[in-house]
Formats: C-alpha cells, structure tokens, sequence
C-alpha cells in the first residue's frame, strides 16, 4: 500500500507544536493577507462573480447526476484521439497503472507537474521506490520534494517555507552550486530550480501531469499553472500521462470555460492563471510538438461511494484553496497539523470521506464554524453542513473529548427541564458569582482548565435575567 | 376590533424575546436593555417563562437528539408570538437557519420549526430592517468597535445595522477593525476542544483591537465578548467589551463584562 499515511488523529499536538513554530507562522501571516485580499479585489470587479457561482455549481451538479455517461462518453472520445483511458479503483491499482506505464516507455527519468490526486494515492512514493527518478517541475512541489515533506497547501505546496530555508534547502541539494552565487531573492531562487529543470525536462521518457477538468465532448484534459512548467512536463516527454479522479469530469469546453472564470479569482485572486492549456490525445502528424502517447488514468478511490451519499456536494470541489485562504484555523496552525493530504476545510469533508472518520475524526470538530470558507467557496459547497454530519457520525468517539460531551450532555438534560434548570442554574449562578466577586473575573475554575488556563472567565452580573423579571415585572 | 384598530393605530407588534442562556445566566442587564429597545420602537415584549435554550451546542456538536429535546421547548413557548427576538446572532441564527433542518422529516415538528424560522430575528437587525428604527436616544463618550460576530454575519447578514445605529449615538466614534470579519476563536464548543487553536486566534483579535486603541468593543453576541474580554483580561488590557444593546439603550452604567465598578 502507497497511500499516505495519516496524522489526524493526533490533531491537537500536531497544531499545538505548528502554534509554537515561529518562521511557520511567519509564512502563514503572509498567506493570509495576501489571497484572500486579491480575491476580494477581483471579485468586486467582476458584476456577475455571484450568477457564475450558481452556474458553476449547476454545472457541477448535473455533472454528478450523470457523471457515468459523461465518463463513458468521455473515455469514448479519449480514444478517438488516439489515447488511453486507465480506470482505477483505488490508490493502488492507480499507481501500478502509472508505473507499468512508466516501465513500458521504459522510463528512467520522469517529470511530475503539481497534482494532489498524485499525492492521494502516494505516487511520489510509489515511484521513488520503484527506482524511477522523479522530478517535481512545479517550483513549490520541487521544493518540498528536496526537503522529503509533504504540501501543506494544496495550490502552494511550500507555503510553510522561507526564503531563507529554500536557499539552504538548495545549496544543500544541488551539487556543483557556487557558494557565492546569492540566493536572497524570489528571482535568484527561481533561476537557479529553472537551471537545474531544464535538463531534467528534456531527459524525462514520461511527464505525469493532473487535470483541473476533463472534458467530455472532446476527450481533453485542462491544466492550469502559474509557471508553464505543466505545458513543458506534457509536451516534450515522448508519453503524457494524466492522473485525475472521477469528478474532474465537466459535459463541455463551454463549461470548463464558465467555472474556469471562478477558478483563478477564487484561490490565487488572478483573473486567469497564466496558463491554461488544453491537451487532446498524443501528437498527431501535422502537430509541431506533443508526446507519443497520451495516457489517462482515472482514479475513483473513494469518489463513487460519495455518489449519492449526504457528502455527494463535495464532489464539486475544483481545488481552489479559497476556503484555507480564509480560514482562521488553517491560518492559525497551516496545511501540516491536519495530517493528510487535503487540509483546511476542504479536507475537513474529503479526509473523513476518503479515508474514515475514525481516522480523521478531529478534523470536522476543528472548526468554529465561522462560516467564511462557505462565504467564499466558489462551488458553494455546503462545508459546515457536513461538518456538522461527520460530527453527528463520530460524536461518541473520543474526538469531542469525553468531558466536554458529558458537560453537554448534562446541559442538554437540564434544558430539556426548565424547572430543574432555573433551580440548578440559579445556584451555579450564585455560586460564580461570589467566586469572582471584587473581581469581576475568575482566575482559575474547577473543570474549564481548557478554558482558564488561557484567559479568564468574566464572572456573571449577578442573578439570571429569568428570576430578576420575574421580580421585576410580575405577570 | 381592538381599541387600537378603532382609533386608527396599528396594534402594537407582540414579540417574544428569545433571553439566551448566556444573557440569562452572564448578563441579565442585556435582557434588559433588549426589552427597553423592542418596547421604545413600539413592541409590547413578553417573556416566555418556559423558554431555556435553542439546542445549538449539541446541534454543533453532533448530538441531534439533544439538540431536539431542548429546542422542542421553544416550539410552545413561542406559539403565540408575532416575531421571536434574541440578542444574539448565533442563537438566532439557530432558530432562523437551521430549527427546520433539526426537525427535518417530523410531520408534526417541522413545519412549527419553519414557523418558528420564519418569525426569529437578531436584536439589531430586526429594530433596522423590520421595525425601521432611525434613531437612538442613547449618549455614549469615547471610541468603539464593533466586533462582527460570524454567525451573525453570515447566516443573518448582520453587518450595516449595528453600525447605522451606533452611528446616530451623539459622542460615540466608531473604529474599524483589521480583519473584522474574522472569527475571534470562541465558536461554541470549540474553545474548550481546540483551546491552543483558539487561544492563538483571540490573541490576534485582541492584537487587532489594540492597533485601533478603542476603549470599548461592541458585539451581539455574549460567546464571542466573553472570550474576548476573558482574553483581555488575563493580558491586562484596559479595553472594555459590552453587548451592543447595552449601548444603543443608553445603559452603559452596569460594569463592563468581566468587570467591577
């Protein structure tokens, strides 16, 4: 099995240890109040942002209602062009597909565009210990790849690292490197990735890439990037092969198109990422460039028993990131704390869908529910609402904590009995009252050390608002 | 026909004030100050005694049995009111938003669950938008910001209306917060389950209030004030924080929360 492995379970050490790392929350500052202020200035600009939300989220939905035809219709046209369609079940069967692939075109070198499914299913591992030589193209996935870490943002993997740590990162991988050349600025540090890709490029048998959409009625794959590193990962391989899961799918180009106009404003606040390129099947006769086979494997691993299920919604998701953009607990303890794959509250839905919510229970309580990941998810995927479910599904489990659900239950006894409750609450009242009396606050207080240890406790008024009317207003 | 109809007027609008267990057990002079309000825009206020708590903590907690056996109370104890009013984004967004999806499926519950959605509004935004309250007697002296609390925000669109009114207050200077749409780390259970998680975000939020050097912030909601004002507290910050009622009524004279004379 290749698929990685999970750390959610010990959510609450791996946040605390991320509050307490300072050059983390240096860079999680600097995510913060740089997307979500782009978007919001590209958003304002576009009148019809709202109506293209509602299309794009029809889209989707029809999509999903259908998405067996549009699969097969799709697969029908793949071949068409002369291309492969692979359909994997799960992680595994994935990236054996991909490495028998590899291994015909007789690979030694292969280039890797950004690609989360890629992660899901532990492809980066599965071909490292298979003796393929693996090159991350995207200048955020390169880096992470030198340091053996996995991506803590799923539209910047490297957002948790310095400038100063990728310097280090490359002077202590890149062998032949002058120690005087500097490696201060975004320009020296994107020279000198570009020196060392351009050869690996050009070296590589097979270039794997994701798939932002695949579209039906033409059999094509669109990837989007900043840095055009997909279009050379894709191009100059003699084989191209594309891992995407199921619901990539969209019945049109004119569709792709439509929540193409969501995609970038949402997670990057560009209007168009700087690249979009279409891919239709291998080279043909009159085509200047192109690979020699074009390959796409299909991965379900999980999205098929989402179909249909109260969780079918996430199935919209186009990746985005603009829910972690604005998410104050991302924010607080970044990509890493969640412990898989997918973080934020994306993942806070897709991890328990995917790989149980015995495992990744902590997630969907990880949250405030603030509200503003669904304020802003471009797909307008009903995140707190199932949130909420995968709560119901794991309250009895030690996720909530076994104190504050008695704590609750308690409480939900005694308001369930208003009589009783004005009895006990009158005396609870009472009681704090005088504990905090001449302060105003309590310092310490049996049984909230989660709560005192950090702050103090305000100390009630005095009397409850129930019996003070009473006394007050006689009825 | 009334007495009122007979001479022309309008009966008066009957609401039902939805306390909150927090304003009940924390801070009664809310109440108060909600009922002086409601009655100064021309509701006549009751309170229903049989009223405790609209089930929103095992609700978000994953508890829907509970969260049914304590909001099941409200259904009657609100039967006869023209609109339900609680100073509270949060336990109003409860009964608005989310009562009909908790009785989902229950032919006789839910469509009383919808009825009672229907008729639940936020303090502010229901004298703003549904009674159309132009102007406060209240007098207040210093600088203020007010602190959007998420539920509020969001599923109720509470935003402009506590601002409108605090800005017909002779005195008062409103400020604005960096990130003021950002969730201050109470969220219900949340502080307790998470408390490292929520401790780093009140301490941003209090770093923010800091910058704009008020000497009170304001909010709707009692969950997000007292974690604040806790958090302000423990770091001897001299801010104060106050329910936005409590001001608009002109009733400043109860100590800040967390606070003696």
């Amino acid at each position: 099995m290749t698929a990685p492995e999970s750390t959610s379970r010990s959510f609450p050490d791996n946040a605390r240890a991320a509050l307490g790392d300072a050059v983390l929350q240096r860079a999680l500052g600097n995510l913060k109040l740089g997307f979500p202020v782009k978007r919001a200035e590209v958003v304002a600009d576009l009148p019809e942002f709202e109506a293209l939300r509602d299309a794009a989220k029809d889209i989707k939905n029809h999509t999903l209602a259908h998405l067996d035809a549009y699969l097969e219709i799709y697969e029908a046209n793949v071949v068409k062009s002369g291309g492969h369609v692979h359909w994997a079940r799960t992680a595994n069967e994935a990236c054996e597909t991909v490495l028998a692939i590899c291994r015909d075109a007789g690979a030694s070198v292969v280039t890797k565009g950004k690609s989360m499914v890629a992660e899901e299913i532990g492809l980066n591992a599965h071909l490292d210990n298979n003796g393929i030589e693996r090159v991350e193209t995207d200048l955020g996935e390169y880096i992470i790849q030198l340091r053996n870490e996995p991506p803590s943002h799923i539209i910047v993997p490297a957002v948790h690292v310095t400038k100063d740590q990728i310097a280090d990162t490359f002077r202590a991988a890149h062998e032949g490197l002058d120690p005087a050349r500097p490696l201060t600025e975004s320009r020296d540090i994107t020279d000198e990735a570009r020196n060392r890709l351009r050869e690996k490029y050009f070296a590589a048998e097979v270039g794997i890439t994701g798939a932002n959409f695949l579209i039906a009625e033409t059999g094509s794959s669109i990837i989007v990037t900043n840095e055009g590193n997909g279009d050379l990962t894709q191009t100059l391989a003699k084989v191209h092969i594309v891992v995407a899961s199921l619901e990539k799918m969209i019945p049109t180009m004119e569709d792709a198109f439509a929540v193409l106009r969501l995609l970038a404003r949402s997670s990057t606040g560009q209007e168009f990422s700087v690249y979009t390129t279409v891919s239709n099947g291998p080279r043909r006769p009159d085509d200047l460039d192109g690979p020699e086979a074009y390959h796409v494997v299909l991965v379900d691993n999980g999205r098929t028993a989402m179909l249909g299920s109260d969780y079918q919604d996430m199935l919209r998701c186009i990746r985005c990131a603009a829910c972690m953009n604005h998410c104050p607990v991302y924010g607080a303890v970044g990509g890493h704390a969640y412990g898989w794959v997918y973080p934020g509250p994306m993942g806070a839905v897709l991890t328990p869908s995917l790989i149980g919510i015995a495992e990744s229970g902590h997630l969907p309580h990880a949250s405030t529910f603030c509200g503003r990941c669904e304020q802003v998810c471009p797909m307008k995927i009903p995140l707190t609402s199932m949130m909420r479910r995968y709560r119901e599904q794991s309250y009895q489990s030690d996720h909530m904590g076994i104190f504050p659900r008695k704590l609750l239950g308690l409480w939900s006894y005694l308001a369930s009995r208003p009589t009783l409750y004005r009895f006990l609450t009158r005396l609870a009242v009472g009681v704090l009252r005088l504990a905090g009396s001449g302060h105003g606050v309590l310092r310490r207080m049996p049984f909230a050390d989660a709560w005192t240890r950090t702050r103090d406790f305000p100390a009630p008024e005095g009397g409850t608002f129930m019996d003070r009317y009473r006394r007050n207003r006689p009825t | 026909m009334s007495q009122d109809e007979a001479r022309g007027e309008k009966p008066p609008i009957k609401v039902g004030l939805f306390v909150t267990c927090l304003v009940d057990l924390f801070r009664p002079s809310v109440g108060f100050s909600a009922i002086k309000l409601l009655e100064g825009a021309g509701c006549t206020v009751e309170v229903p005694p049989m009223q405790v708590c609209c089930g929103q903590p095992a609700y978000n907690s994953g508890d829907r049995a509970a969260a049914r056996s304590v909001a099941r109370g409200l259904l009657d104890a609100f039967d006869g009111s023209d609109y339900v009013v609680a100073p509270s984004g949060s336990c109003a967004g409860m009964l608005n938003k989310h009562l009909p999806d908790l009785f989902a499926g229950d032919p006789e519950l839910e469509p009383r669950a919808q009825a009672l959605a229907a008729k639940s509004h936020e303090l502010v935004s229901f004298l703003v938008d549904v009674l159309g309250v132009t102007e406060v007697s209240a007098a207040f002296e210093g600088s203020v910001a007010y602190h959007d609390s998420c539920s509020g925000l969001r599923e109720l669109g509470v935003k402009a209306q506590p601002r409108f009114l605090l800005s017909k207050i002779a005195g008062l200077e409103l400020r604005e917060l960096d990130e003021a749409e950002v969730c201050c780390g109470f969220g219900g259970t949340f502080c307790v389950k998470y408390p490292d998680i929520s401790d780093a975000m009140v301490s941003k939020k209090l770093a923010d209030i800091g910058k704009t050097g008020v000497g009170t912030v304001l909010a709707g909601d009692l969950g997000c004030l007292m974690n604040m004002a806790g958090k302000a507290s423990r770091q001897g910050s001299r801010v104060e924080f106050r329910h936005v009622a409590e001001i608009l009524a002109g009733d400043p004279e109860v100590p800040a929360i967390g606070r003696v004379k």
